[in-house]
């Protein structure tokens, strides 16, 4: 029951926040940005914490859902019931196809694979000169929630974001849970193991990956819609480590972790920003200082018997 | 492609992947002996940039500016490795991408703080102005030959260090074995400290060679660090060999790419998109053939580390 605590509040928090200070228009988009790079970070929390596989390719799953709601926009497709699927879809391919490659690898190799695949999907964004190319393509209007303008209310779309990011949340946690997870956990641990009781990891890990693509497919959705605009940079190496560094300031240990490294880390970028124009000569030396003694992340603070 | 363009494109593949071999010599080193992955080190590079051309402005020589940067760059690696990286080396990989991910978020900020924001310009010095006639009609800058006529000598000197001197073969055994060299009695973490610097330093090289011919301005490292990564992985990570023939590769293929790869694809498509799917090709190209190598021979062109 203990560890439902942490997670529980966090939700709360969240959704009691539009009626706690953070109902203005400007709060309110930083908290959907919070809740949908939370919700990328969460499935990156799959992979990372539960499989050991340290992905730095993870944000080109999110320009993939973001690129697939640009494109359908482009052709008059606005509806969520098609524009969800086919970008979760599309990111899961996606995944399923580079995954495919890159767990032949493991290891440092594996960071190095990804981040090949995640540079091809940026220079592939970058040349889509009919969406806009280097300089991004502005959506014509919102994803439409069965033909209506459901997520163009500030307020509905917090809560949709909210109620995303919970399911992922709870999927990806039982996921863990189930017998899928254990393997994955086995495998991290001792591979060869694994494969000595008969088990080969490799679609296991596979099926992480591809679920961890879907999920950052979907959070791409919500981040074209959040911002009505995708460009090339959603891709950009330099966000997968954010995504990254979002995964182990909240602590590997657990998924709620990863929310709320999500949480500081939006929230100290804007923070510090307001401070000064320089805000990335206080935030470097942060993430420096949080890797070299902030060990076990938030969620390590903030429980510090629970076990992994 | 005519000819003429073929050839000057050729040596700019080259020169390019000349600058491309002084970035990855270092983080091959780094890479292979103490098994550290350092995203940090395309900074090197922009930082060698801005020392050349800072100081190049107050002295008003571009040979002193080069002459200065050199030690600038090598004391400001040795800086980092001292506050930073040091205390990396027995952390996961993990840990190291996200240090180093931080250190790059610093300088670059750094640099703007500093230098401001506004690309700096650094001439070109007067002993290699203009051009020299490849062929009748056909000018090529000899700034760009002085720059793969240095490396090629850099690339020299490399060799003569690490192949034929003692401090060069305890990098090869430390790259192979690094365990094993440190039973043997060697201090590895001074002969790391070694690399480290003299790595940090050729990268600084780098810069302040590209810095003529590129703007200088933040984030300028971060493209060469990626294909830099590109490079070791391709040449087999801690070969020195492997990162000199994989980054003339990489440099070859990515620029000769660029050039050729709209034209070939007009072969199949019509004009305006064969040259949005030429441009987008040859920016993955060496991505591809990164990605090829890790899948099918992930030990690279020249393999270095045993069991």
């Amino acid at each position: 029951m203990r560890e439902w605590v942490v997670p529980l509040v966090l939700f709360a928090g969240l959704a009691a926040a539009p009626f706690a200070g953070f109902g203005e228009g400007y709060a309110l988009t930083l908290l959907a940005r919070t809740m949908i790079l939370g919700m990328a970070a969460v499935g990156l929390a799959l992979l990372v914490g539960g499989a050991g596989l340290v992905s730095l390719g993870h944000a080109a799953t999110l320009g993939v859902g973001a690129y697939a709601v640009v494109v359908l926009d482009a052709n008059g497709i606005t509806d969520a019931t098609t524009v969800l699927p086919v970008a979760i879809a599309a990111a899961a391919l996606f995944a399923l196809a580079t995954g495919a490659i890159s767990l032949r690898t493991s290891g440092v190799h594996f960071i190095m694979i990804t981040l090949a695949f995640g540079q091809m999907a940026f220079f592939t964004a970058s040349s889509l000169a009919a969406y806009g190319g280097d300089d991004g393509y502005t959506l014509f209007s919102r994803t439409e929630v069965a033909g209506t303008r459901l997520l163009e209310d500030r307020l509905a779309f917090h809560y949709v974001c909210l109620g995303l990011l919970g399911l992922t949340y709870l999927f990806c946690r039982a996921a863990l849970a189930a017998r899928f997870g254990r393997v994955l956990r086995a495998a991290r641990e001792n591979a060869l193991r694994v494969r000595a009781v008969g088990l080969d990891p490799y679609p296991y890990r596979l099926l992480a990956y591809v679920l961890a693509g879907a999920i950052g497919g979907l959070a791409g959705v919500l981040l074209a819609n959040a911002a009505e605009f995708v460009a090339p940079s959603y891709l950009s190496w330099q966000r997968s480590g954010e995504l990254l560094f979002m995964v182990i300031l909240g602590g590997l240990g657990s998924l709620h972790g990863a929310i709320l490294g999500a949480l500081a880390y939006v929230l100290l970028e804007e923070w510090l920003s307001h401070l000064t124009e320089h805000w990335r000569m206080i935030f470097g030396p942060l993430l420096i200082l949080s890797v070299l003694f902030f060990r076990g992340g938030l969620a390590g603070l903030l429980a510090p018997r629970q076990r992994r | 492609m005519s000819p003429e363009l073929l050839l000057v494109q050729a040596l700019n593949g080259l020169q390019f992947g000349i600058l491309l071999f002084l970035v990855a010599a270092g983080l091959t080193l780094v890479f292979g002996v103490m098994d550290f992955i350092n995203l940090a080190h395309g900074v090197q590079y922009m930082l060698g940039a801005y020392f050349g051309a800072s100081l190049a402005a107050a002295t008003g020589s571009f040979w002193l500016g080069l002459l200065l940067a050199l030690p600038a760059a090598l004391l400001a690696g040795l800086v980092l490795e001292f506050l930073v990286f040091r205390h990396l080396y027995d952390r996961d990989h993990l840990a190291q991408v996200l240090a180093t991910f931080g250190v790059i978020l610093f300088l670059n900020e750094g640099v703007k703080l500093v230098w401001g924001a506004a690309p700096l310009q650094m001439p070109i010095p007067a002993l290699l102005e203009g051009g020299v006639a490849l062929m009748p009609g056909l000018q090529y800058p000899i700034y760009r030959l002085g720059i793969i006529g240095a490396g090629l000598a850099t690339a020299l000197l490399l060799w003569f260090l690490v192949d034929r001197t003692r401090a060069g073969m305890l990098v090869r055994a430390g790259a192979t074995n690094p365990e094993m060299v440190s039973a043997l009695g060697v201090d590895i973490r001074r002969l790391f400290t070694l690399v480290f610097g003299f790595g940090a330093m050729l990268a600084g090289f780098a810069g302040v060679m590209a810095a003529p011919i590129l703007s200088v301005e933040p984030g300028m490292g971060d493209t060469p660090l990626i294909l830099a990564f590109v490079v070791i992985v391709i040449g087999g990570i801690g070969s020195i060999r492997g990162a000199f023939v994989a980054a003339l590769l990489v440099g070859l293929i990515d620029t000769l790419g660029r050039a050729a790869m709209p034209d070939l694809m007009r072969l199949f498509l019509a004009p305006s998109p064969a040259r949005q799917a030429g441009a987008a090709i040859a920016s993955m190209l060496v991505y591809i053939l990164m990605a090829a190598f890790l899948a099918f021979r992930p030990a690279g062109l020249f393999p270095v580390r045993t069991g």
